[in-house]
């Protein structure tokens, strides 16, 4: 039924949203390769598929654990940059997992590798049914959107949140956000890279695409959309974006003609989103 | 030897196509602060002009010469309805509009020039080949890309280094508000500023149309390339924007050719072929991550230091 | 009130009808409709939409409801159309497929619903091989075979050293390979290029001229092969160094191409000038409905619908029926613009390949010609690896 498959869509792209939003709401980091993780979590279980190795036990911890290292490395270097340039790093850093995604030529590389065989946890759940593989992501997006929530209320949150507004005025206090930040590009990182696990499974196909920039682009709309720096929003910028493309274009295959000015005014007059409009809404 | 040189001639050719590009974006993120992530439709914009103008008017010359005031009026017409409205803006406000309009001038552009893309098509007199080197017969179309690209890297030079424009861009791009605190009408300068790069950016378009056809998006990859320019070159000056296409141009060309043969060693063909535009693409990101990590000013960073 | 009961039985059979009459034939059409590309796309659909009109839009008496989707030239975009074409709008077939890459990505959603997928142009190595399946009929050719044919060609016209351009994508890398499996000669240089956005061949030209080749093989389809032999020409190589190709001359390109092209050499498994009714008809009546020449593309796709068509007829309109559907498909039995092919059991066809010449016609355009049969009844390579038996 494909309103299911629309679901699933949006919920692990949720994911990935609340996991962008952690940095860039609450920490102020615009990160424009954001989708790097989804590709590191995608190939990870796309390749082992390939060479006949199926068990998501295997899969799904090698996934993650190459997301947060590649977070750890890339982050380090990343995070002694600010603003614009931090954009500008971790585009490059995405873009040259793209190239080497592209330069796989025995895994697809341009053309993508379809994967035949799900994730498979030992007869625990089979993830080739439809519903029961909503129910994983679903559990698995409601279990991000809390640990965010806590770390959001805890004294790393705060910290986060403070260094984003005013970084020099931690420093005095003698905190030493650069440590914090990491932390936090980390947690976001393998969190995305989980979502990338996920977005595998549910395509049964991996390709250079799901590491583009347009991508990472994507990634930062529906957290825009949703409203920084709320836990709910992120989720609700990613089923605005995807209902709204969806309802879109199938009224008019031009549905990018009416979704790009409503982008540019959202960027006009947006004060938080959809989160923002609600609050504002009940403001009155 | 021979080979090599043609292949930097090729390389130079792609680096002054970046250079038209990058300029424009650097100029208008150095002064106004400003993302454009919808310059490559700017750039998209200029080839479609030409390719339609060329068409109706029945001459290259003439299409590709309307088709840049065209793309000026189009630029000005957007700086005073959109963006001049996001310079207080933070950039990802910027990231989001822009992006916003790449969608819309991809969809405007397919509703009104269809799906399937334009082609353009050179006069005779530009499809001959002019012997450069002894034995090397090399397309003069491209030793013109080459010529122009020279020719508007000397004009905007003097322009920026020997006039009173040039000056207050140069002024702007290290401090905006004690420009504005001079008297100077801020509001006109960043609308001519945006103009013109959005000119250089069609024109961009316009040359790259005869090799690599008119379609839609087609300004996409090249724009992330220009970014790589902008802040290897350090980010408001066009001298560095120069420098970097160069590196950057060259760069990705020769090591495109070259490449194949070196992986050859080690892998198949089509590993090598499919290994070594990735690698050299790689390269390019790699070499933008150490300037950012080593020296984030860029290679001519704008005086007086960025915020 | 023997009129009038009448009546009401015969009004009770007319409702009864319209329920079994209510059942189409739904065809999903999966090609490249935007992009520099799009022509391709068009032009099979007008092949295809010929052959509808030859049959008076019915197959076995169903009305047949046609659904087009773009794929962009991207695998995974084309993926998704394919699936939503089976979810959404339940096709009972699933035709077009113009590229490799997008059929690769596109076949496991067919084959896990059981649907059929007959593809009217690509043909790649691995679904004719290990990956081939009940569900998949292929209508055109396999990549690697027309390149063999050519390989043939160099053979027999001396050529001892070569220079290979292809794009670097699935399809790509068949031709290459299918080519240098017949072919006997040194290869000097193998280039594969970014595919689908390389359109400056300016580089790899400028090696070609280096290594100094007794020829040149490309397979550049579509939109690139017309930039590729306009630069072969601008770069001073025509007339010094011969071009042969696969595929990238073809009623699409030569008319942007012109002279440039003329007296090139390529190979297909379908020339414009096959001399039987089937083909006959179909070329006249596309030039009149269509206003140009078809290419391979539509021809395939002609051929692809009469292939469905064949199915449906067999199975009496009762789509339910996949095991007939598919014992009649298999019996290759359907008018066929190649004349008469037989399919593997890898249910790729076994079929000629002819060489072909691009001359000018008596209007002034551009065609080609059929000089010679380079292979009879040809199989494709891969078909040993194929555990289909039938």
């Amino acid at each position: 039924m494909f309103l299911l498959t629309l679901f699933t869509r949006i919920v692990i792209l949720a994911i990935a949203a609340v996991s962008l939003n952690f940095i860039l709401g609450y920490g102020g980091m615009i990160s424009l390769g954001h989708a790097v993780y989804l590709g590191i979590g995608g190939y990870t279980v796309g390749i082992l598929a390939h060479h006949g190795i199926n068990s998501g036990f295997v899969q799904w911890p090698i996934a993650l654990g190459l997301s947060a290292l590649f977070a750890l490395v890339t982050g380090a270097l990343s995070l002694r940059t600010r603003g614009v340039y931090f954009l500008m790093i971790t585009l490059s850093f995405a873009q040259m997992v793209y190239f080497l995604t592209v330069g796989l030529d025995k895994y697809g590389g341009d053309d993508g590798l379809t994967i035949y065989k799900r994730s498979t946890f030992a007869g625990l759940v089979d993830l080739s049914d439809k519903v029961a593989f909503y129910y994983v992501c679903f559990a698995i997006l409601l279990a991000c959107v809390l640990i965010v929530w806590r770390m959001s209320q805890s004294h790393f949150g705060v910290v986060i949140r403070a260094a984003k507004s005013n970084d020099r005025r931690m420093q005095a206090l003698g905190i030493s956000t650069y440590r914090y930040r990491l932390a936090a590009y980390v947690i976001a990182g393998t969190m995305c890279g989980l979502a990338g696990v996920l977005l595998a499974n549910h395509t049964d196909f991996i390709n250079p695409e799901m590491l583009s920039w347009t991508r990472s682009g994507d990634l930062i709309i529906m957290v825009l959309l949703g409203g920084l720096g709320t836990v709910i929003g992120p989720v609700g910028g990613t089923v605005a974006y995807l209902v709204l493309e969806e309802a879109l274009s199938g009224i008019t295959e031009h549905w990018q003609i009416v979704l790009g000015p409503f982008l540019v005014l959202m960027a006009l007059y947006r004060r938080g989103g959809i989160a923002g409009l609600l609050s504002w809404s009940r403001r009155d | 030897m021979i080979l090599f040189l043609e292949q930097f001639l090729n390389g130079l050719q792609f680096a002054l196509l970046l250079f038209l590009l990058a300029a424009g974006l650097t100029l208008i993120f150095g002064i106004m602060d400003f993302v454009n992530l919808a310059h490559g439709s700017l750039y998209m914009v200029g080839a479609y002009f030409a390719a339609t103008f060329t068409r109706w008017l029945n001459s290259f010359v003439l299409g590709v010469l309307l088709a840049l005031p065209a793309a000026l009026l189009l630029g000005v017409v957007l700086e005073m309805l959109v963006i001049r409205r996001l310079y207080s803006r933070e950039h990802l406000d910027h990231v989001l509009a822009t992006f916003g309009l790449i969608l819309f001038f991809n969809e405007a552009a397919r509703l009104v020039w269809g799906a399937a893309g334009l082609t353009l098509p050179l006069p005779s007199f530009l499809s001959v080949f002019l012997e450069v080197l002894p034995g090397v017969p090399y397309p003069a179309y491209r030793l013109t890309i080459i010529g122009v690209g020279l020719l508007v890297a000397g004009v905007l030079y003097y322009l920026v280094q020997h006039t009173r424009i040039g000056m207050l861009i140069r002024a702007g791009a290290a401090n905006r508000e004690m420009v504005g605190a001079l008297g100077v009408n801020i509001n006109r300068l960043y609308t001519i500023v945006f103009g013109v790069g959005a000119c250089l950016a069609a024109l961009a378009g316009v040359m790259a149309a005869p090799i690599l056809t008119v379609q839609i998006g087609m300004g996409e990859n090249i724009l992330i390339l220009a970014f790589v320019v902008i802040v290897i070159g350090g980010i408001g000056s066009v001298r560095g924007a120069f420098a970097a296409s160069i590196i950057v141009g060259v760069t990705d060309t020769v090591g495109r050719a070259y490449l194949p043969e070196i992986l050859r060693l080690i892998l198949s063909p089509t590993g090598a072929s499919t290994a070594a535009p990735a690698l050299s693409a790689m390269f390019i990101y790699l070499l933008m991550a150490s300037f950012l990590v080593v020296r984030p000013e860029g290679l001519f960073p704008a005086p007086g230091g960025r915020k | 009130m023997m009129k009038s009961l009448l009546g009401a039985l015969a009004a009770a059979a007319l409702l009864a009808t319209p329920a079994v009459a209510q059942q189409k034939v739904k065809i999903g059409f999966v090609n490249t409709f935007s992009g520099p590309n799009a022509a391709i796309g068009i032009d099979e659909r007008n092949g295809f939409e010929l052959a509808l009109d030859h049959l008076g839009r019915k197959m076995a008496g169903l009305d047949v409801e046609m659904l087009y989707e773009d794929d962009q030239m991207k695998p995974e975009v084309g993926k998704q159309a394919t699936e939503k074409l089976i979810q959404t709008h339940k096709v009972n077939f699933l035709t077009g497929y113009n590229w490799s890459n997008v059929l690769l990505a596109s076949l496991k959603p067919a084959v896990d619903s059981q649907t059929f997928l007959i593809s009217g142009n690509a043909g790649p190595s691995q679904i004719a091989g290990e990956l081939c399946s009940p569900w998949f009929f292929n209508a055109s050719w396999q990549n690697d075979q027309t390149p063999m044919a050519l390989g043939e060609i160099l053979n027999r016209k001396g050529v001892k050293t070569l220079y290979v351009l292809s794009p670097n994508y699935a399809a790509g890398k068949d031709m290459a390979a299918g080519m240098m499996r017949t072919f006997k000669g040194k290869v000097v240089g193998e280039e594969y290029t970014r595919w689908p956005g390389q359109l400056d061949f300016s580089a790899e030209l400028s090696k070609v001229r280096a290594a100094k080749p007794d020829a040149v093989f490309v397979f550049y389809p579509g939109a690139a092969g017309s930039q590729f032999f306009l630069q072969y020409a601008q770069a001073g190589l025509k007339g010094q160094i011969p071009l042969y190709s696969v595929y990238t001359t073809d009623a699409i390109t030569l008319p942007q191409i012109k002279d440039v092209a003329l007296g090139s050499i390529s190979t297909q498994q379908w020339v414009q000038d096959l001399d039987n009714p089937v083909n006959k008809r179909f070329v006249a009546e596309f030039r009149k409905k269509y206003g140009s020449y078809p290419s391979y593309y539509a021809a395939q796709h002609y051929d692809a619908a009469m292939l469905i068509n064949s199915a449906v007829v067999a199975a009496k309109g009762d789509l339910s029926k996949k095991d007939e559907m598919r014992n009649a498909m298999r019996k290759a039995d359907f008018p066929n613009t190649r004349g008469k092919i037989r399919f593997n059991h890898n249910h790729f066809p076994i079929q000629n390949f002819y060489a072909q010449e691009v001359v000018k016609d008596a209007q002034g355009g551009f065609t080609m010609k059929t000089l010679d049969v380079v292979f009879k009844d040809h199989s494709d390579a891969y078909a040993s690896k194929c555990p289909m038996k039938w």
